[in-house]
């Protein structure tokens, strides 16, 4: 590796009550990157996303241990604040859950509580910013005051994303961004992808192997609550090392 | 050609008895909303017909002699104006020698008759120095003779006004008015002079009370037990009896209001304050249920999407959740208000079942609310009351549909969709 990874998980063990979920995850991240985790249903992919942002502690039974730590902080130390670490990592859920606000309010709302606007131009240039780095800004910019429950499937999940992104994060979490997309929609993330990895480093988790050769660099499969393999996207598709991994790209477990 | 194992038609024979069980199903329920309506429109109906005649009430018009001797105008106040109108009355009749004549003849007019005098001649002291016609109330028994419900063809001696006394009145010039009295006096003995607006205002500053102390106090319960409280044995048996103390019985409160606000705080008796804090005890287990109910129906989704962006549970809570749960916390609310509106128990336990003639200023001052004065009513013998028990009843409901709107209203208005 020639840079310093901005993300590195060292032994992440995670359980649910006396349930273990994922068993001893060394994996480094890189910066400015697209890393596809992928992996059969039930792998620990996701849960392993949710860890980067802390989303785990919202269940109470859920335990980490180990260590992740980011740009050479300890997320799990006592003295971090979850507020400010999810100020800086980011995340898109796997259904478009877009506030039941205007268009407006819901790219500015996280701006607005961090204390990054505080006057109404700073917000205008905000919203603009974010939604014309989402590719939506051409498509809505003359009903920022309507619901943005009104848009499509695939509008609301790229608001999400100029949500996500309109606080400037070091890293973006995806969990399964376009599993509730059609293919037209699926593409235009795609797309969109790609050019937000010049400005933030980009997790995502995927069930589709294709999307994951299309938009990652680097790609971490897991199974079974174990880190199989890792490495570049091309060379774990083309000639993995794992048994396993082998069975499931081409299609004999999954 | 056809193919016999593929049958489309209609009529096929399980079809048709699935049809069947489907339109009795239907028509059952039908007759099911069929016979609640009639009973609902029945008794609407019948205690609009008993109610409407408290709307009307009897004056009778008088002679009365305004000469200087008998009021001083430098001294209106200290004239005898119960003198004026039996002296009036005497003089309409002068058959009426005897003592217990006398009697039956100032019997026709109102009790009330003299201070309306009074209030007539201060509010125009132009009628003084001559004769005048004025018109006073009737007495309830006149009242109820002329609405019908005094039978004259029945013998004397069973019914309330003998037959001089239906005689005089004949004679006397009577009139049928609209009784604003019944929405502008507090409670009286005298059925002609009682009205409902020191109940109405009991009810409605108890209300108040009972909304400023249970809608924060339950909102807020509910949101710190969904949103924040750890889940354990300690939230759950809360649960449990938070929801058993919506089945306590009424008068359970009513004697915990008296034991612990009158007893123990001291607080005044009869008082709308207490009557509003018992039925907020009443309300809050309902609001704290329909409030919880309303935000476990927000989607998860929201949470996560306000908890990822870097809110604090708070503000994920107060910014995202609640405004969506908030047409939840109205229902939860007016269903509780409305039980608190009906509700009589709890509140004759703390004394509000006294007799309150003065329409209350303040929430310290004695007061009693709409449904303990239709139970006075209810349970007092004199016949005009029936008809004004049913006017009462008419108000209460009138009061609730005006709640009910209300709340449809704001509700309507933030109401999100998805």
């Amino acid at each position: 590796m020639q840079k310093t990874p901005i993300i590195t998980a060292k032994d992440v063990d995670v359980f649910y009550g006396a349930k273990q979920a994922l068993d001893k995850i060394t994996l480094d991240i890189p910066e400015h990157k697209v890393t596809s985790l992928i992996g059969p249903s039930g792998c620990g992919k996701t849960t392993f996303l949710r860890c980067i942002n802390r989303m785990n502690d919202l269940v109470d039974i859920c335990r980490v241990e180990g260590q992740i730590e980011i740009a050479g902080q300890d997320i799990y130390a006592p003295e971090v604040d979850v507020v400010a670490l999810r100020a800086h990592v980011g995340m898109v859920f796997q259904k478009p859950n877009p506030f039941p606000k205007s268009i407006f309010d819901n790219v500015v709302y996280g701006p607005k509580i961090h204390g990054l606007v505080k006057t109404k131009d700073d917000m205008e240039e905000v919203v603009e910013w974010s939604l014309r780095k989402a590719g939506l800004w051409e498509e809505v910019k003359d009903r920022l005051t309507e619901t943005a429950t009104g848009l499509s499937g695939g509008q609301q999940q790229r608001l999400c994303i100029a949500r996500a992104i309109a606080v400037k994060p070091k890293v973006i979490l995806m969990d399964e961004p376009c599993s509730a997309l059609d293919p037209i929609a699926t593409a235009i993330i795609e797309e969109l992808i790609d050019e937000l990895r010049k400005k933030f480093t980009i997790i995502i988790v995927t069930h589709s192997m294709q999307q994951a050769a299309r938009v990652s660099q680097r790609t971490a499969f897991f199974h079974m609550g174990n880190l199989v393999e890792s490495g570049a996207t091309k060379t774990l598709f083309t000639s993995p090392q794992d048994e396993r991994t082998q069975n499931y790209i081409t299609g004999r477990i999954g | 050609m056809t193919n016999t194992e593929v049958n489309f038609l209609k009529g096929q024979k399980h079809l048709t008895r699935r049809y069947r069980a489907e339109q009795r199903f239907q028509w059952m329920g039908r007759a099911a909303i069929a016979v609640s309506l009639t009973f609902l429109v029945f008794m609407v109906s019948s205690i609009f017909w008993q109610g409407k005649g408290a709307l009307i009430t009897t004056k009778i018009a008088l002679t009365v002699d305004l000469s200087a001797e008998m009021i001083d105008p430098a001294n209106i106040k200290g004239a005898s104006f119960d003198k004026i109108i039996k002296l009036a009355l005497r003089a309409e009749f002068p058959e009426a020698t005897k003592r217990k004549q006398k009697k039956k003849l100032y019997a026709l007019v109102s009790s009330d008759a003299g201070f309306q005098l009074r209030d007539q001649i201060l509010e125009n002291p132009a009628l003084l120095g001559a004769n005048q016609t004025i018109w006073v109330s009737a007495s309830d028994d006149v009242d109820m003779l002329m609405k019908g419900h005094i039978d004259r063809d029945k013998p004397q001696s069973r019914r309330r006004l003998d037959d001089q006394q239906i005689s005089w009145i004949d004679a006397l010039s009577v009139k049928q008015v609209f009784n604003t009295g019944f929405f502008t006096n507090g409670d009286s003995r005298e059925p002609e002079l009682a009205g409902i607006l020191s109940a109405l205002v009991g009810s409605a500053l108890s209300l108040l009370i009972c909304f400023a102390l249970s809608f924060p106090i339950g909102i807020m319960s509910a949101i710190y037990l969904e949103e924040f409280a750890k889940k354990g044995r300690w939230s759950d048996l809360i649960e449990i009896n938070i929801n058993n103390l919506a089945a306590v019985p009424s008068i359970v409160f009513g004697l915990l209001g008296l034991s612990i606000f009158l007893n123990i705080f001291g607080l005044p008796r009869s008082s709308p304050l207490v009557g509003g804090m018992v039925l907020s005890l009443m309300t809050l287990p309902t609001i704290i249920i329909a409030a919880r109910a309303s935000l476990r129906a927000v989607p998860p989704s929201i949470r996560e999407a306000a908890l990822g962006m870097g809110a604090s549970p708070v503000q994920a809570t107060f910014h995202h959740v609640a405004p969506l749960a908030l047409p939840g916390f109205l229902t939860g609310t007016i269903v509780g208000m409305a039980q608190a509106l009906g509700e009589t128990a709890p509140l004759l336990m703390i004394g509000m079942v006294a007799f309150i003639v003065d329409i209350p200023g303040s929430i310290l001052e004695p007061a009693t609310a709409l449904p303990v004065q239709i139970f006075l009513w209810a349970d007092s013998p004199e016949r005009a009351f029936l008809e004004k028990t049913s006017a009462a009843i008419i108000a209460l409901l009138v009061f609730l549909v005006l709640m009910n709107i209300i709340a449809i209203i704001l509700r309507k208005k933030y109401e999100i969709r998805f």
